[in-house]
């Protein structure tokens, strides 16, 4: 792909986490961490303001797995780790409580836990899910998301020494949905995460992912993929934090835009401090710009405070559909639209493969084929099946 | 039996400098069954001719015809060209990430022959042709041209022109950046195919080494965007002994 467009950012910004919504002042879209959000389209997600709505929720648990709610005062809640913004801070607060799907030591699931959360009102909804994965477990948990809300949600993952999670996030809104998410994954000694985050729908989405580790031997797989359509605005942020010895990352999110007014945002910040030799970490961020008229944000940090590390790396390339490819698979004979859906489906394969669910790697293939054919609804419509 | 004709053809690139003409009026006619060699020096135009042949956008038509079997390739799509029968190797093919050589091929056959291949000939087929060719099995499921060596992808290319089985096929300096050992089994592709079908093929290179192993019927030395001298294979003996100096100082 032809790198027309690349943002190379400096170091990290130091980042503030905490519990209380009084250490976050209302922004005012000057800041680093909000100067790409478009502040009114997240519709009152910023405001202090309870609310007793709530999704839907459609669960299904293997055994192995329980899940329970519990109170504010639930001493889990205290050990979760802090947020990074006031969105954050504000569903922590006004959620009272969370859900806790737990994973027991040990178990290793038979089948995906999937929880599917269901929006249907114009209220906001405030939400905390613990993902709370027991020691030397092996889990896939895939969490989907529909119909219409306006959503702040945290969702704590907390993968115990030796565990093994896959991770996968859908986002397949309506249109006129609004989602501000926390992800903050704490991995214990000789942990692995590999996590998906798949965005298609909703008017204004804005993911912060966070990893820190708290022994030696952590392996976090963060990827992503997005397709903007005209007027979506979708933002991912990513901190990894490497304190511990000895840990492994990588970064990859792959998007799409397409039509006017499509907005994507990509901030991958990787922290290696002092602590943490032996440290590999990669990230890497890549938009196709499939029209004119769209806006592809994309800025990688990287902060490395010890030269004892075993790799460090980082790329971010926006580009065109590249006329070779184009050409090359047009003289064996294959019409351009094919060649480029062609292109495009290899483009995301990559990362749908390696979720290792094929019933849902095949939906979201499906949903994919239909948000590059300009048929967004039925899109939403195939990953919600 | 088909021909591709190739009628006092100008082609131009845009450069910063405003249009420079490339090719100045090029004659050439190819029939099933023949093989045609085009040499010259760098910057003669011999790339552009295979590449306007093909139609890739960077190159305008100013004037001039080609036509397959009558039909004029100048308004068809690149895709279209192909499934009339054109075939390109490329010398540089094109790195496409995400998608497997065996989807490749399947996708390319599909569409040159408006319909699915029947899938057990087909794997049989694929199979054969990539022993033939010396490539490893585990290649059908690697991305097209990603990662491929040199030697590799021209061999991907060959392989592409045995299964696609084209009226015409214009190889781009297939030689290029090869060993002798590769040199052979790319050549022996190309004369398998040459064997078993009607294929006419134009094959441009800068040495006569290739030549050695693809006996040529004619040889157009190429000068200047233009066919500067035409004759048998005994041209390229002469190329081999002298070189280029006589046309292209003629040409000065």
């Amino acid at each position: 792909m032809t790198e027309t467009y690349t943002i190379e950012g400096g170091p990290v910004e130091l980042h503030r986490s905490s519990f209380d919504v009084a250490d976050f002042p209302l922004p005012t879209g000057r800041e680093e961490d909000w100067r790409f959000t478009p502040l009114d389209r997240l519709r009152g997600l910023l405001e202090d303001q309870p609310s007793g709505a709530e999704l839907s929720w459609t669960t299904d648990l293997p055994e192995g797995v329980t899940l329970t709610s519990v109170g504010a005062e639930d001493a889990l809640l205290r050990t979760v780790p802090k947020v990074f913004d006031r969105v954050g801070a504000l569903a922590l607060q006004n959620s009272t409580g969370a859900v806790v799907v737990k994973v027991a030591a040990n178990a290793e699931l038979d089948r995906p836990v999937v929880l599917k959360l269901h929006g249907s009102g114009a209220d906001v909804v405030w939400g905390h899910i613990v993902l709370d994965v027991g020691a030397n477990s092996r889990a896939q948990i895939v969490i989907e998301h529909s119909g219409t809300t306006r959503y702040a949600g945290v969702l704590s993952v907390l993968v115990a020494d030796g565990a093994k999670l896959t991770l996968v996030g859908v986002q397949g809104w309506d249109r006129d949905a609004v989602h501000a998410q926390h992800v903050n994954v704490r991995l214990g000694k000789d942990a692995t995460i590999a996590s998906t985050q798949v965005t298609l729908g909703g008017d204004l989405v804005r993911f912060v992912e966070n990893v820190e580790y708290t022994g030696t031997g952590g392996d976090a797989e963060m990827a992503g993929l997005y397709i903007a359509d005209a007027g979506q605005h979708q933002e991912h942020r990513l901190f990894v934090d490497h304190s511990a010895p000895k840990c492994r990352s990588n970064v990859v999110y792959k998007g799409a835009l397409q039509g006017e007014g499509a907005h994507t945002v990509w901030v991958g910040d990787v922290m290696i401090r002092a602590t943490a030799e032996g440290t590999d970490t990669y990230e890497m961020n890549r938009n196709l710009v499939l029209t004119d008229g769209t806006r592809a944000d994309s800025v990688p940090n990287l902060e490395i405070e010890t030269g004892e590390i075993l790799g460090a790396g980082h790329a971010s390339t926006t580009g065109r559909f590249d006329d070779e490819q184009l050409f090359y698979l047009q003289a064996r004979g294959i019409p351009e639209e094919e060649a480029r859906r062609l292109v495009v489906r290899g483009f995301f394969a990559e990362l749908i493969h390696r979720i290792g669910i094929p019933d849902l790697q095949e939906r979201l293939l499906t949903a994919i084929e239909a948000e590059l054919g300009g048929e967004p609804e039925a899109a939403i419509g195939a990953v919600n099946q | 039996m088909a021909t591709l004709e190739i009628r006092d053809l100008h082609v131009s690139v845009e450069t910063e400098q405003g249009p420079k003409e490339i090719l100045r009026g090029v004659d050439l006619t190819i029939a099933s069954g023949q093989t045609h060699a085009i040499m010259g020096p760098n910057g003669s135009g011999k790339s552009t001719l295979a590449y306007s042949i093909a139609g890739h956008p960077k190159y305008t038509i100013t004037s001039g015809t080609v036509t397959l079997d009558g039909e004029d390739l100048l308004e068809m799509s690149v895709d279209e060209r192909a499934r009339a029968g054109l075939f390109l190797a490329m010398q540089y093919p094109v790195e496409v990430a995400g998608v497997t050589v065996s989807n490749f091929l399947r996708t390319a056959k599909t569409a040159i022959d408006g319909k699915a291949p029947s899938l057990r000939h087909w794997v049989k087929d694929v199979k054969g042709a990539m022993d033939n060719l010396k490539m490893d099995p585990e290649f059908a499921e690697r991305d097209v041209n990603l990662g491929f060596s040199g030697g590799e992808k021209k061999r991907h290319e060959i392989l592409q022109m045995e299964l696609l089985k084209p009226k015409f096929a214009v190889l781009d300096e297939t030689d290029s950046g090869l060993d002798v050992d590769a040199l052979k089994v790319v050549s022996e592709g190309v004369n398998r195919v040459r064997e078993n079908s009607e294929v006419g093929v134009l094959l441009i290179t800068h040495y006569t080494r290739i030549l050695r192993y693809i006996k040529p019927d004619f040889v157009h030395v190429f000068v200047d965007g233009k066919v500067a001298a035409e004759g048998g294979p005994e041209l390229a003996d002469e190329l081999e002994a002298n070189g280029y100096d006589r046309w292209t100082s003629a040409s000065v």
